[in-house]
């Protein structure tokens, strides 16, 4: 029996995945997003150690709330614990549960792919945020690189694993709209994109800040609108027909090519 | 009579009062979309206009816009009122005019008196002699036969809300027998049943007897009632427009003669529907006329108005009237029984806009035909004023043709009733038993003199063993104090008319209720898995509590509490069902303050799970207020623990969400494709 450290469970998820969901949102997070709104998840030591059994039995006796939605294990990174969570997973699915990883993709080692395959045989899709195409702010925003995080995205449309994409939007000089175009691009490149949400930024964490006595990094910085996180997703959007167009194009050409050989 | 009937299909409905075998022999289930119905018409629009306008007028009145002060009301002590005779199609007001109070003494001329005068009305001083010399009221009655135990279990709040200065309610006539049969079958029936009564003459069969033949005096009436406005009600009714004015004068009828605590109106849309869908079959009326038919019964059930006092509308926050109508549920054949007058009804909230009355209730099952889920939720979404209840759960018990009294208290239309017992306060319970019966607040020796816990911390078993007893003491003051209630309401304040919609023998609930379920489960959970130190007065009262350390708490589907919440539940239940009821009723409880609970706290000092003194019980079964910290479906789930088998009459639970936590509708698996391919060609114009 595999046991997670668990931060807190929710019970009535209904925006982390398809349907009404449990979220289990797992303790420790490497990353230090600047607008994390879960700071009290981020050190690897605190939570409850949970088993994946008892996990499932809670979902269980829910389980008629749970029809058409699932289970999905979020953060704090859920990578970090991949043991636990494949194990979570692998009895999930053998009772028919839908499974749902709702990750950064940061803790993925792109020298040892073979490590996250167990855990992606058992996911049936995978909400991945990207905080930041731009390796540099991406660095400013979460104190890391993104090219694991990136690499990931790759092999999870190499395994045809379905993702779900995610993106926070802050504001102009965070979310430029090159930034916006490039990401979208990326994106255009992938073949398992099943969606993509941007969710503006919102301040309701700097409570939790002052209440661990942190000072919150984006004090001053007005919450993004929807219709800004609208605008930002269309752009995204964007991005992703041209980078389609363009991989359509290449390949006629590419035939043409041939063709001409 | 013959052609009353054409073109139903017979059966038993036709040789015996049954009208469950007429709408299953004859209702058509349907399974379409909300795309038949028809908007408010010229005429609606401008009754209700009116009606708005007398609402402005009673609103700046200060609530109450007129009184009856002089005549005492009956089914036909009034004559006919309208608020525009050429426009409306459903008639009748329980006075001469809408929107005036009628008095009604029955229950108890000092409540009368009081919701008058408060208002700035004053009751005939002829009446009131009357009333105190000459005529005995229930309030009276059970005044004369309290112990003082009863009394002061009352006086300190530790049993509150008791009907015993007000109509029970609670009582839901079958209102379509009228229609189905018209009045003088039904007397016939009646009659009948007084002819083979027993002979020999027990008290009881005195009793019977009497009531029979008040009954029938009442059905006259009602006969009365219908001329009273042009109509001969002897008869069944021919159409839709004679089936709704048939029905709604027997529930006028019921509620000029009755101000009861809540006047449901039973499950009467797919038994309307049988008519409609004839009358549409036969070119009789249009879906708009049909539409307009239903939008004015439901206008009329809307202005359905007591007189009463301002703390009674402090208990119950608001003036409500409880005109709860049972909508859809599925058939015990299987088949769903949603027919189109089920969407007519809840498309009132949109010809009419939303309103909380009538509380239009629906009987939820999974197997409810998907159409008729999307059109309850929509409508929801646009009104908040449907009201969702368990019909999988109920109809194990109930069967397919039971109704909500009230809010969630299901009974047989026709064949079962309730006595209406208000709540035991079993927070404050819990503290007699710490106490030694004294009570926190008014530091008065109220329940029996059991040693108090004299100990500086709280042990479980300790506290559990004097609870029990304690609850045990306090069920048997409960159902004692409803017994003489009950016996008092039938002799002095009998409900005639609703009774004479029902079956000879009819089965009595008799239904207790509690508060401060989740303030005693935490409570417990707090003395068993932290430390509570008592903290006591001068004179060792103790008076409050502080807990030291963590405690699983009601709301989190943690067994370790959920399953002292049950315990409770089962425990007082099988202490209520130690007791006598009268006239055989059927103990029943309920978990389902909803609104009451502020009230219920405010007289309650603090408990040992912190909650400190006068501070609001979370409403019905609900877990205190920020308490439940793993979301709704755990919350929901320690609800849901809870033993319908011990709280038939109802559990409830309040739960709020903002529209945003339920999900968004953008992010679904597909749509994104779609949302490329859409915008590539409008971006290449």
């Amino acid at each position: 029996m595999v046991s997670g450290r668990i931060h807190s469970v929710e019970s009535f998820g209904t925006v982390d995945g398809p349907g009404i969901r449990m979220v289990v949102f797992v303790q420790g997070c490497p990353m230090r997003c600047l607008y994390c709104h879960n700071p009290d998840t981020w050190l690897a030591e605190g939570g409850t150690l949970i088993s994946s059994q008892e996990l499932l039995e809670q979902y269980q006796r829910n389980a008629p709330f749970y029809r058409g939605g699932g289970l999905t294990v979020s953060g704090g990174e859920p990578l970090l614990q991949k043991e636990f969570v494949t194990d979570l997973f692998t009895q999930a699915q053998a009772r028919g549960i839908h499974t749902c990883l709702d990750t950064s993709g940061i803790a993925f080692d792109p020298d040892h792919p073979q490590q996250v395959m167990p855990l992606l045989a058992v996911t049936d899709l995978v909400l991945l945020d990207i905080k930041q195409i731009h390796p540099q702010r991406h660095r400013q925003l979460t104190g890391h690189d993104n090219r694991r995080i990136l690499e990931f995205a790759r092999l999870l449309d190499q395994t045809g694993v379905e993702m779900w994409i995610r993106h926070v939007y802050v504001n102009q000089q965070w979310n430029p709209p090159q930034d916006l175009m490039a990401l979208g691009e990326f994106l255009g490149s992938l073949k398992h994109v099943r969606a993509v949400d941007v969710l503006p930024y919102h301040t309701m964490g700097e409570v939790k800040y002052q209440r661990m006595g942190l000072d919150y990094p984006l004090k001053g910085i007005a919450p993004a609108s929807a219709q800004q996180a609208r605008e930002a997703r269309q752009t995204i959007l964007q991005g992703m027909r041209k980078a389609r167009r363009e991989a359509a194009q290449s390949e006629v050409s590419g035939k043409e090519q041939r063709g001409k050989v | 009579m013959e052609d009353c009937y054409k073109g139903f299909v017979d059966g038993v409905w036709s040789r015996e009062i049954n009208v469950r075998d007429f709408i299953q022999k004859n209702y058509t289930p349907y399974d379409g979309d909300d795309s038949f119905l028809a908007g408010p018409t010229e005429a609606t629009r401008k009754l209700w206009d009116q009606v708005m306008e007398l609402s402005r007028q009673e609103r700046e009145a200060g609530g109450v816009l007129d009184m009856d002060t002089r005549v005492i009301s009956t089914i036909t002590s009034h004559g006919a009122g309208y608020l525009n005779k050429d426009l409306e199609k459903i008639v009748g007001f329980q006075t001469d005019k809408p929107f005036k109070r009628s008095l009604q003494p029955y229950g108890g001329i000092r409540m009368a008196q009081k919701a008058c005068s408060e208002n700035g009305y004053e009751v005939d001083p002829e009446i009131v002699e009357f009333f105190t010399v000459h005529r005995k009221t229930h309030n009276a009655g059970v005044f004369d036969a309290y112990t003082p135990e009863m009394r002061a279990c009352r006086s300190s709040h530790i049993i509150t809300g008791l009907p015993d200065a007000y109509g029970r309610g609670r009582i839901v006539g079958d209102y379509r027998r009228v229609a189905l049969y018209g009045v003088d079958r039904l007397i016939e029936d009646k009659q009948h049943q007084k002819d083979s009564t027993r002979v020999i003459m027990y008290s009881n069969v005195i009793r019977e007897r009497e009531e029979l033949s008040e009954q029938i005096r009442a059905l006259q009436e009602l006969k009365k009632l219908g001329e009273i406005y042009g109509y001969d009600i002897s008869r069944p009714a021919r159409n839709t427009q004679e089936a709704i004015q048939w029905l709604y004068f027997g529930y006028l009828a019921a509620v000029k003669e009755q101000n009861g605590a809540a006047m449901s109106l039973g499950r009467t849309s797919t038994f309307i529907d049988i008519y409609a869908q004839r009358d549409l079959d036969n070119g009789v009326f249009t879906e708009e006329q049909i539409q307009e038919l239903i939008d004015h019964f439901i206008m009329k059930l809307r202005l359905v108005k007591f007189a009463r006092t301002p703390e009674y509308n402090e208990l119950f926050s608001g003036d409500p009237t409880w005109v709860t109508e049972s909508i859809g549920g599925v058939g015990i054949d299987g088949r769903h029984m949603v027919t189109k007058t089920s969407f007519r009804y809840l498309h009132t909230l949109k010809n009419l806009g939303t309103a909380p009355e009538p509380n239009l209730t629906v009987l939820w099952s999974v197997r409810l035909p998907m159409n008729f889920k999307r059109f309850c939720a929509k409508t929801s979404i646009e009104s908040s004023s449907i009201q969702y209840e368990n019909d999988d759960l109920m109809r194990v018990t109930h069967g397919d043709d039971y109704t909500i009294a009230c809010c969630v208290s299901s009974m047989r239309i026709g064949k079962e009733m309730q006595f209406f017992g208000a709540r035991a306060n079993l927070a404050k319970c819990l503290l007699y038993a710490i106490n030694g019966g004294v009570d926190e607040i008014s530091k008065k020796q109220v329940g029996p003199e059991y040693r108090p816990i004299t100990s500086e911390y709280l042990d479980y078993d300790e506290v559990m063993h004097k609870y029990k007893a304690m609850m045990k003491w306090l069920a048997q003051v409960y159902v004692n104090a409803l017994n003489i209630i009950h016996y008092m309401h039938d002799k002095y304040c009998y409900e005639k008319l609703q009774m004479a919609l029902h079956d000879k023998d009819v089965k009595r609930w008799f239904a207790t209720g509690i508060a401060g379920l989740s303030v005693v489960a935490d409570s417990l959970s707090a003395i068993k898995y932290a430390r509570v130190r008592t903290i006591r007065d001068e004179s060792g009262i103790v008076v409050d509590y502080e807990v030291e350390g963590d405690f699983p708490k009601y709301g989190n589907d943690d067994d370790r509490v959920d399953e002292i919440a049950n315990e409770i539940v089962h425990t007082f239940m099988t202490y209520i069902k130690g007791n006598h009821t009268y006239r055989g009723g059927v103990p029943t409880t309920s978990i389902l303050t909803i609104t009451s609970n502020v009230v219920y706290g405010k007289n309650t000092g603090s408990t040992p799970d912190g909650r400190k003194k006068g501070e609001p019980f979370a409403p019905g079964a609900n877990p205190m207020h920020h308490r439940d910290s793993h979301g709704a479906i755990a919350s929901l789930s320690s609800v849901s623990k809870l033993p319908f088998a011990d709280a038939q009459d109802g559990i409830s639970n309040t739960f709020s969400i903002i529209p945003d936590a339920l999900g968004k509708t953008i992010v679904t698996t597909g749509d994104l494709e779609v949302e490329l391919d859409l915008d590539e060609t409008e971006g290449n114009e």
